[in-house]
């Protein structure tokens, strides 16, 4: 088993405090759900993690079976197991899709152990048929010219290609119609089990009558402020946000930026 | 102010060279007449690069001679690279300034299609050459640098495509530099009968690290009404030229010309692709990539001229700067007057990859039409910070994820070259100059 511990985390952007102190453990085998209100710090979060270049870390620790992440580059924390699933993924012109995964996958393995080409375009070809993606997504250039569900779904195909032991999806969900909403849950549920962690970071509670979370924790003003199991994400989508707060006394819940 | 140029070569000198060589005298005067004017003519003056203390003037000697080669399986291993020696019918292989080797397949040549050097086009269709050989796209006067090449042209191919004739496998042309002595004065004429289609591919090749010489690179392309030509060039010249390249097109009525060139020299190199869009509905793609290194400058003007109504230009420039290089890219979209609905496009790309390089882009558009669409774009910046971060995210190494975000800068013209060993080798110096 894998820990991911994310204890008392404070980060600024440009100076601004976005997280407060965030407290946070998964295991792998084990799926939790960040929600809360726009602008809560959420993304921040996940940008945290993996380390975005544009957060900056104040305080606190995050590690991963005892290593410290934030003394990793981004490059290493994959390499440890680490993956984000991202709101908004880059568009890359002239590398495609099929040699941005292969790269990938060999900048983890030892020189001269690199992935056959014919064991790659199996499981590719497998992956993406889960996914329902047309076979030619693999010869297009990364995301470029992508629809927002073709992007989602081309990230879960590299969080499928790549099985690190820690998934963190940035609403992976936002602008999914309801069928690919469908598609982008059988990938992660194909991911479920032994050896994977997955933190699932949405606003919306629908993602969730697909994926049903083992933990759901509510963020607000920075920090986590309650957890529970999945019930506590029904509740949510029973009756919103404004009864944590009341029950919390917070008036605004925002850190005053678009998390 | 002239400053007359004391050359190293006389018009005697020039003159036993066009006996030696057998060229007509229509060939031969025009050399005398370019000499003359070599002297006096300036350099021209690319766009915010001097270059006046440039050599363009001096070399060693004005041809060597080599043996020819037996057959394709002869050529040098990395020249081999290049060639598709099973299958590459139609090719021309040119050793410093011996063509080495010719062929054309018998197909193309029961359609009249003809691949020679120069120098024999220049005696055996004359009433073609003469028409074409700097008459139309590029002139002996209008430079020193165009007047020098006009009397020291010491190399070069001919490709005619008789009308209708659609040349469906590229026509491959090698010149190849393995003396360091050498001086390449190509010039290279593209003639396209109307309705006829064409691939060119040229790869400028130096075997040897170091060069003493010049080299004063021509090449005109005509290409007739309704006639296709896809040009593709790789020029890998070594270090200690001093390079001025210069590739032109004419374009007719409803005929496309397009231009896919890497431009990879180590060499000081001031380079100028221009298509005139004479006919109505004419078009061009203008694709150039480059990469600087070293304390490499480099000057590079691409030019679309709008002559013709419903002409439609695009120009794209993608250059990558490393060490202490510098370049300056000119895009020019110029629209003359009556050339309606025409559209000029272009987009320039520079990607710093040191503190020290020097990279430059200048959009420029001259529009003397009313009715007209243009647009420009241009960029200099380094590698994209999230782009980085995306492709580590996924665990590639930052030196490896600049690399594939520099390939993919560069692809556009790597991808469009149908020459599958061109194609590789362009990917493989790229990735050896950006290293």
């Amino acid at each position: 088993m894998s820990t991911l511990e994310i204890k008392d985390l404070h980060v600024s952007i440009e100076d601004k405090e976005i997280l407060k102190g965030v407290n946070l453990t998964i295991n792998t085998n084990e799926i939790h759900a960040v929600m809360g209100p726009n602008g809560t710090g959420k993304s921040t979060l996940a940008s945290a993690i993996m380390g975005h270049p544009k957060y900056e870390v104040t305080s606190g620790t995050i590690t991963l079976d005892g290593e410290d992440v934030l003394a990793m580059e981004v490059d290493e924390r994959a390499q440890a197991g680490l993956f984000l699933g991202m709101q908004y993924p880059s568009e890359i012109a002239g590398v495609t899709n099929a040699d941005f995964l292969r790269s990938a996958i060999n900048a983890k393995r030892e020189e001269g152990q690199e992935i056959s080409l014919m064991k790659f375009i199996r499981e590719l070809d497998s992956k993406m048929e889960v996914l329902e993606m047309d076979q030619d997504m693999a010869q297009r250039y990364l995301n470029e010219g992508f629809s927002g569900g073709e992007k989602k779904r081309n990230e879960i195909l590299q969080l499928m290609m790549l099985k690190p032991k820690f998934a963190i999806l940035d609403e992976i969900d936002s602008g999914l119609d309801i069928d690919a909403l469908k598609v982008v849950s059988k990938g992660v549920n194909e991911m479920r089990g032994e050896g994977f962690g997955c933190l699932i970071i949405t606003h919306y509670q629908r993602l969730l009558n697909y994926i049903t979370p083992d933990k759901v924790h509510v963020m607000m003003q920075g920090r986590v402020v309650k957890s529970g199991g999945p019930e506590l994400a029904q509740k949510l989508e029973a009756q919103g946000y404004d009864w944590i707060k009341e029950e919390l006394g917070i008036e605004d819940e925002t850190v005053g930026q678009e998390a | 102010m002239t400053v007359e140029t004391k050359l190293a070569l006389t018009g005697e000198d020039v003159r036993s060279y066009s006996e030696a060589n057998r060229e007509p005298g229509w060939f031969a005067d025009k050399r005398q007449n370019a000499l003359a004017l070599a002297e006096t003519l300036q350099l021209p003056k690319p766009d915010k690069t001097k270059i006046q203390n440039w050599n363009f003037t001096e070399f060693p000697v004005h041809a060597v001679q080599d043996e020819p080669l037996t057959g394709l399986a002869d050529l040098p291993q990395e020249a081999r690279a290049l060639v598709d020696i099973e299958n590459q019918q139609t090719i021309y292989v040119q050793r410093n300034n011996t063509p080495a080797y010719v062929n054309v397949s018998d197909e193309l040549k029961e359609q009249g299609v003809i691949l020679t050097d120069i120098f024999t086009a220049a005696r055996e269709y004359p009433e073609l050459v003469e028409k074409y050989y700097m008459t139309e796209a590029v002139k002996a006067d209008e430079h020193k640098l165009t007047a020098l090449h006009a009397a020291l042209v010491n190399g070069g191919v001919f490709v005619y495509v008789p009308k209708a004739v659609e040349v469906k496998e590229p026509v491959q042309v090698l010149f190849l530099h393995d003396s360091e002595e050498a001086s390449l004065f190509n010039h290279v004429l593209v003639v396209a009968e109307d309705n006829s289609s064409l691939t060119y591919v040229e790869n400028y090749l130096s075997l040897t690290p170091n060069a003493k010489g010049l080299a004063n690179i021509i090449s005109e392309v005509i290409a007739k009404d309704g006639a296709k030509v896809d040009y593709g060039a790789v020029d890998v010249l070594a270090e200690g030229f001093t390079a001025y390249i210069n590739r032109r097109g004419i374009a007719g009525h409803n005929t496309t010309i397009e231009w896919s060139l890497g431009m990879m020299n180590d060499s000081d190199s001031i380079y100028e692709n221009v298509t005139h869009l004479v006919g109505n509905g004419s078009r061009s793609e203008a694709k150039s990539v480059l990469v600087g290194r070293g304390k490499q400058k480099q000057n590079i003007t691409t030019k679309t001229v709008h002559w013709g109504q419903d002409s439609e230009g695009h120009i794209l420039q993608h250059g990558v700067m490393k060490d202490e290089a510098s370049t300056i890219f000119n895009a020019i979209g110029k629209i003359e007057h009556g050339a309606t609905r025409a559209n000029a496009e272009q987009k320039s790309r520079v990607l710093m990859l040191s503190e020290k390089a020097r990279g430059d882009a200048n959009p420029i558009l001259l529009i003397d039409e009313d009715d007209v669409t243009a647009g420009h774009a241009a960029s200099v910046g380094r590698v994209d910070e999230l782009q980085l971060y995306y492709l580590m995210s996924r665990g590639i190494p930052k030196t490896e994820a600049e690399r594939l975000i520099v390939r993919g800068f560069l692809a556009p013209v790597v991808n469009l070259l149908p020459i599958e060993g061109v194609k590789k080798q362009l990917s493989e110096v790229i990735e050896r100059k950006v290293r």
